[in-house]
């Protein structure tokens, strides 16, 4: 499986980050490297093997329904980089 | 013999029979880190007048004769991935800088319902993601035997806090291997306990099906006091288990008959330290001297371990790290930058998408912005069968491995890792080499079983080995015992490192 510095830079988009040009060549040789490490694993036939996402056999934990007092707005925007009295602040979305 | 050379328990019964104070011993460990710290940077913050607070007010208590919860004014050093509410919480990263959580990890509020003492903020790869702390986005931390050499990761100030006398019970966390390959560097003990066990509520999540928290201290006594304190349901983590939390403290030191103890062959020879391996075999016979019986047990899926885990952890991680956005919380860039560019460059990538790449590629580390990536890449269209639903495949022929040697052996008894303390920048630029630490662990976190690291013996250059043992879902009390039959019988965890 191969991987190029074009598909690294599709992925880079993807992931919302940003390469300049030699992080990019540097992330495409680690990325390349990692990726013909872990190509080990088709060296075994998984085909009748049930996935395991999870380590418990945990279905449904469900909660009371029972109302309870979450996170203040406020609290919940002290933390942000930009915001006015209730909402947080980000560049436009649409065109101007 | 100094107050802080005794072990939480010595500690705990001084505290209890009015011959030391909380403020005291609070005090005491304080004035270590004052000491030694510089030369260690185990802490990234120690809070001097918080811990004291907390330490006088315990003291008051119990002067008033209020019943003291379990840790009664013994202090805690915290892993800086656990949130604090209204406290800086960093995770290591640059991203999260200013971030003071709105509320408390639940093991946060363990600790303080248990009466003990905050005593600060412990160093840790960033995202814990590595195996040396070198990713910490603030400091390196050195490890307190030799300090041209790293702790391990990624609870690499938990570990080198508790060697260097700085804390006397640690909390760490440990996605593949970040407690027990730290503890196995820095010669203390560390567990991880079963996923499920304890609460991850106010963990800063790095991957979610493997992560879990528990307690590095310098004995196995002390490490069982600790986990008691931790461990239990809590409706705030619904991957918590709703299992009783047994009196760990209580039956630590009851030895186990008739135990038995799986060794997997292709643990040793080719690609371990022969002085690992040594240790690690000489700590074999000290059990068979105790009884134990030993049976070699074959672990056939092992091997595929680390590209397992490289695979699932990243994917998780990708998935967990996409909160980061520059919006909610924790680091933004200049957006007069981002304007800027957006005039010269004339690309159609509009400013939101521009602000969450800058903010994203600006706030991350090196190795966190790689995990993203290698997440994102297996898990993205075309790809997603060849590499996650594979490796969730052979997640559980790993976890068929573990469930077919719990058939025949109580625990499973191995090296923690390959090699001892390496020089620190000795495997930065290679992410391959640094991956293969946890070769001997992650298979435990893929599995979801309980595994602790405990002090085995020393390489001629006095750097500290660890000896690992294995044991099924739920089973942290035998692995404890069985633990402690070892430690009684050896004085490994006694030795200090030299610090000046």
């Amino acid at each position: 499986m191969s991987l190029t510095r074009q598909d690294v830079e599709k992925v880079a988009l993807l992931a919302r980050l940003k390469f300049n040009e030699d992080g990019l060549d540097k992330m495409t040789d680690h990325m390349v490297q990692i990726i013909q490490y872990v190509d080990k694993l088709s060296e075994l036939d998984t085909e009748d093997v049930q996935p395991m996402a999870h380590a418990l056999d945990i279905y449904n934990a469900l909660a009371e329904d029972e109302p309870r007092p979450s996170l203040s707005r406020e609290d919940a925007l002290k933390n942000a980089p930009k915001r006015d009295e209730e909402c947080f602040r980000v560049p436009a979305v649409l065109g101007e | 013999m100094s107050i802080i050379q005794k072990t939480a328990t010595e500690q705990l019964a001084l505290l209890n029979s009015g011959e030391l104070t909380s403020v005291e011993l609070t005090q005491a460990y304080l004035n270590q880190i004052e000491q030694v710290d510089g030369q260690v940077g185990a802490f990234l913050r120690v809070e001097t007048e918080s811990a004291l607070a907390q330490a006088a007010a315990i003291d008051q208590k119990r002067a008033t004769e209020a019943p003291l919860g379990k840790l009664a004014g013994l202090p805690v050093a915290i892993k800086d991935i656990l949130c604090t509410k209204d406290t800086p919480t960093t995770c290591g990263s640059r991203m999260l800088e200013n971030f003071q959580p709105p509320y408390n990890a639940t093991v946060v509020e363990k600790i303080r319902a248990a009466d003990g003492v905050i005593l600060g903020r412990t160093n840790m790869d960033e995202f814990a993601m590595g195996s040396s702390t070198e990713n910490s986005a603030y400091q390196t931390t050195q490890n307190p035997w030799d300090t041209a050499r790293i702790p391990g990761g990624s609870s690499g100030g938990a570990a080198a806090c508790v060697s260097a006398d700085m804390a006397p019970l640690s909390v760490g966390t440990d996605t593949g291997g970040s407690i027990r390959q730290p503890a196995a560097l820095c010669g203390c003990v560390g567990l991880k306990p079963t996923y499920g066990r304890v609460s991850r509520y106010g963990l800063i999540a790095f991957a979610s099906s493997l992560d879990q928290i528990g307690p590095l201290a310098r004995t196995v006594e002390d490490t069982a006091l600790l986990l008691e304190v931790l461990a239990g349901h809590d409706p705030l983590d619904s991957t918590s288990v709703k299992q009783p939390t047994p009196a760990y403290s209580e039956t630590v030191k009851q030895p186990l008959e008739n135990l038995t103890l799986g060794v997997v062959d292709r643990h040793f020879g080719a690609g371990i330290d022969p002085e690992i391996e040594t240790a690690v075999q000489s700590a074999i016979q000290v059990y068979e001297s105790l009884g134990a019986t030993i049976k070699h047990i074959a672990m056939p899926h092992a091997d595929y371990g680390i590209a397992t885990y490289y695979i699932i952890a990243p994917c998780e991680a990708s998935s967990n790290l996409a909160r980061y956005d520059g919006a909610h919380y924790g680091y933004r860039t200049d957006q007069a930058e981002v304007v800027a560019e957006l005039a010269e460059d004339g690309s159609d990538e509009g400013p939101l998408v521009r602000m969450y790449r800058k903010t994203r590629s600006e706030g991350f580390g090196e190795e966190v912005q790689r995990r993203i990536m290698l997440g994102t890449y297996a898990l993205s269209e075309g790809y997603y069968d060849a590499f996650y639903l594979k490796a969730l495949k052979v997640r559980r022929l790993i976890r068929q491995d573990y469930d077919a040697a719990f058939e025949e052996v109580d625990m499973i008894i191995g090296p923690v890792t390959a090699n001892p303390a390496f020089a620190q920048g000795e495997k930065t630029s290679d992410p391959m080499a640094m991956y293969l630490e946890d070769l001997y662990t992650v298979t435990a976190n893929l599995a979801g079983v309980a595994g602790i690291s405990l002090p085995c013996g020393f390489t001629s250059s006095g750097l500290p080995i660890g000896l690992q043992l294995q044991a099924a879902p739920f089973q942290e009390e035998k692995l404890l015992r069985a633990a402690q039959m070892y430690q009684a019988a050896t004085d490994f965890h006694t030795r200090r490192p030299e610090l000046s």
